[in-house]
């Protein structure tokens, strides 16, 4: 196949971060994901796309086990976080979340004030040691979910007293208060202007120093511009998955090559 | 732009809607439609509305006489060879002079009272004075001699408690006409009332002892307070609450929150709901023979009385509280998740505090109906019994046997006194004053809880 042979090639640049092996999810009789193969690599943002209801939020929250609050999701297959088996009986979901960071594709600011929702990831899991320390984390993570002057002056207000778009970045800042090591993300402009979409991608690239990230996105230009790597995904089967540039210039199969001229979706 | 000007006129082309100043046959008809479900909507309100006020109004005109109280306030010569003979002023010995010796003296200042202020009437015997004052005389003046034995040998001013009969007709409950068969009380006596009465010795005054007072006999509705009760039902809201509300709590947030979605929890799920229908009498009977009968715990004691209501509130707070529960957006819990936090904190830090009010609200309208019950303590014994005293301390007050407001009322209703109606609905002002300072209670602490952001 010569979706295979794109992941070989690119292969080996970076070092692989997830790896999924036959990956299958259903909901109860609906078999949502079929057979997923996919390495996300280290330092790379990944970009999910598709057709709606094709998946791509469902393989995503299998990458931080968040479908295991849902009841009726099953999830079989092999997904590794630097070749350890996530869906290991061993694995504690919440200490793998900690290394897992997700943004949601609505925002959802804790009804608390803008400090306090960056400052509860690090303070449940310990990452400050006094008031201190954890006032820098809050600043640096405003800082770089690009909100900070926009909040510097009234950290203590409502965070969903902010905008939408304020909101999800706050929500990115959230995510990465807890220095994940991946950073997975539903859509996270979907709720944006073109300006906060244009600082979300700014701050996306900068994470890639030192994350994986892996993003969902209906806008082909969006992909384009973020990723590296692009998987193409259909009717619950990743039909394509390789360098950002080759597929849309090149895309090797038939189904890639409608979705993002615009043909099905 | 019309079909006539349009360029390829055909069957798609919408025909031209009619002018948007009147209205067409749909609009008018659905406009109507619209006036007519209000009209229904403010009929419903306005009867509503009518039997809110005819209730209230009823229990308010029944009710209010209870809250005044007749007093005759005469001097009472407690004469010293009849009470304390040997003259040593010995407790004992004063203990030896029942209320019987105590009588006559009441009898006679009263009568001479009578006569000292010039009122006229036929009535000449001590023994006749009796129709006028409370039967509770003898033993309130008796108790006031033992605690201050110097009074003896003097005339003291005592506010006596007028009879059930004097009382209502001050009140305009009992008539010349209705005492016509009434083997307690004469016309002469009424005369003699509205004497003392214009004099100023007789008079209806606020009646604190109705509020803070105990029960009393058959035969005494005027020295009948509902104190005592009140104490119960307080008691009762200690236990239900200190029960209920962690217990619901606890059971809510595991099904919420943790329990897997099998036919096991479905089915705690469906009992959950039908308990809540279950008549409360059932419950009197699981508490009559579990809490009592098997389990040895005393009979008409509000802990027993509590532990039955909370069985009955259990499924309102947990029903409540699973509602706001499941009303707190699932997004916060993902946001929480994503976070890393645990089940645990996601729900103590994040879930929990946002369905509080709802909680408390739940809690408080499950007391609220707790306090109101009747039929569950039909048969565990809390009423009929009549509390004369308050309980002696905490435990005494689980413990010792009681009774509870709407038992009390109940009790009192079932009295033929007509006296004792009044205080049936004197008893019911009460109680849905306490109603309403718990539902106040809810609405406040809903509002300070609900700084939803
Ligand atoms: N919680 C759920 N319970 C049952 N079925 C679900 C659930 N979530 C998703 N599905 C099903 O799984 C399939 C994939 O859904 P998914 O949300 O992953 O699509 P998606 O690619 O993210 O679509 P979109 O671009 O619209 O967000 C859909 O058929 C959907 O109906
Ligand atoms: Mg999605």
């Amino acid at each position: 196949m010569d979706d295979l042979r794109i992941i070989e090639r690119t292969t080996g640049m970076n070092d692989i971060k997830v790896s999924a092996r036959k990956v299958q999810v259903y909901y109860g009789d609906n078999h949502a994901i079929k057979d997923v193969d996919v390495d996300i690599e280290d330092k790379t943002v990944t970009a999910f796309i598709g057709p709606s209801g094709c998946g791509k939020s469902t393989f995503l929250r299998c990458i931080n086990r968040m479908n295991d609050t849902i009841d009726v999701a099953r999830i079989e297959g092999e997904i590794t976080l630097d070749n350890e088996n996530i869906y290991d009986p061993k694995v504690d979901p919440v200490q793998l979340r900690a290394k897992v960071g997700m943004v949601f594709q609505k925002p959802n600011p804790f009804p608390k004030s803008i400090y306090d929702n960056i400052a509860y990831g690090p303070r449940i899991h310990g990452l400050a040691a006094n008031k201190a320390e954890l006032d820098e984390i809050v600043e640096r993570s405003l800082r770089r979910g690009a909100i900070w002057d926009e909040v510097k002056d009234r950290l203590h207000a409502p965070g969903t007293g902010l905008s939408g778009g304020q909101q999800q970045r706050l929500c990115i800042a959230r995510a990465v208060a807890t220095e994940p090591e991946v950073l997975l993300m539903d859509e996270p402009c979907s709720a944006l202007d073109p300006i906060a979409t244009a600082q979300v991608e700014e701050l996306i690239d900068e994470l890639r120093q030192n994350y994986s990230v892996v993003i969902v996105t209906h806008s082909m230009q969006q992909a384009a511009r973020v990723s590296q790597k692009t998987a193409f995904f259909h009717l619950g089967n990743l039909v394509e998955y390789g360098e950002t540039g080759q597929i849309f210039t090149n895309p090797s199969d038939p189904r890639t090559e409608s979705y993002i001229t615009g043909r099905i979706g | 732009m019309t079909d006539a000007t349009s360029p390829t006129p055909s069957a798609s082309v919408p025909k031209k809607k009619g002018s948007l100043l009147v209205a067409d046959e749909r609009t008018k008809k659905r406009n109507t439609a619209e006036k007519r479900f209000q009209a229904y909507g403010i009929i419903a309100i306005g009867i509503g509305l009518l039997f809110l006020i005819v209730l209230l109004g009823s229990i308010i005109r029944n009710g209010i006489p209870a809250f005044t109280q007749a007093y005759i306030t005469v001097p009472i010569e407690l004469v010293e060879e009849k009470l304390d003979p040997n003259g040593n002023r010995d407790p004992a010995d004063l203990r030896k002079v029942s209320t019987f010796g105590y009588a006559p003296l009441i009898q006679e200042g009263v009568l001479r009272a009578v006569q000292d202020a010039g009122i006229e009437t036929e009535l000449s015997s001590p023994g006749d004075m009796k129709a006028l004052y409370s039967a509770s005389a003898p033993a309130i003046v008796r108790s006031m001699v033992l605690d201050n034995p110097e009074l003896i040998g003097t005339t003291i001013e005592v506010r006596l408690l007028g009879a059930s009969r004097v009382d209502g007709y001050l009140k305009g409950r009992v008539t010349r006409e209705s005492i016509a068969r009434d083997k307690k009380i004469d016309a002469a006596h009424l005369d003699i009332v509205d004497q003392m009465v214009e004099l100023g010795m007789a008079k209806r005054v606020f009646n604190w002892a109705f509020i803070t007072g105990a029960d009393a006999s058959e035969s005494r509705p005027e020295q009948a307070g509902i104190g005592v009760a009140m104490v119960g039902s307080f008691f009762m809201m200690l236990v239900v609450l200190a029960l209920a509300l962690p217990i619901g709590v606890a059971a809510s947030i595991y099904l919420e929150e943790f329990a897997p979605q099998n036919w096991l929890t479905d089915l705690i799920e469906v009992n959950i709901s039908n308990l809540a229908a279950v008549p409360s009498i059932v419950f009197g009977i699981l508490g009559l023979a579990v809490f009592i009968q098997f389990a040895g715990l005393p009979q008409s004691a509000p802990l027993v009385g509590g532990l039955v209501l909370t069985l009955m509130t259990l499924p309102t707070v947990i029903i409540s509280t699973r509602a706001s529960l499941k009303a707190v957006p699932p997004s916060i819990r993902e946001a929480a998740l994503g976070v890393g936090a645990s089940k645990m904190q996601t729900v103590f830090h994040h879930v929990l505090p946002l369905a509080a009010p709802g909680i408390l609200t739940g809690t408080i309208i499950g007391l609220a109906q707790a306090l109101g019950e009747t039929a569950p303590l039909l048969l565990i014994g809390m009423v009929g019994f009549i509390a004369t005293n308050y309980p002696d301390g905490i435990a005494a007050g689980f413990l010792s046997p009681n009774s509870a407001m709407p038992a009390q009322i109940y009790e009192w209703s079932k009295r033929a006194d007509p006296a004792y109606y009044e205080r049936a609905w004197g008893g019911i002002i009460v109680l849905l004053l306490f109603l309403m300072t718990m539902n106040i209670i809810a609405i406040i602490l809903r509002r300070r809880f609900e700084r939803r952001w």
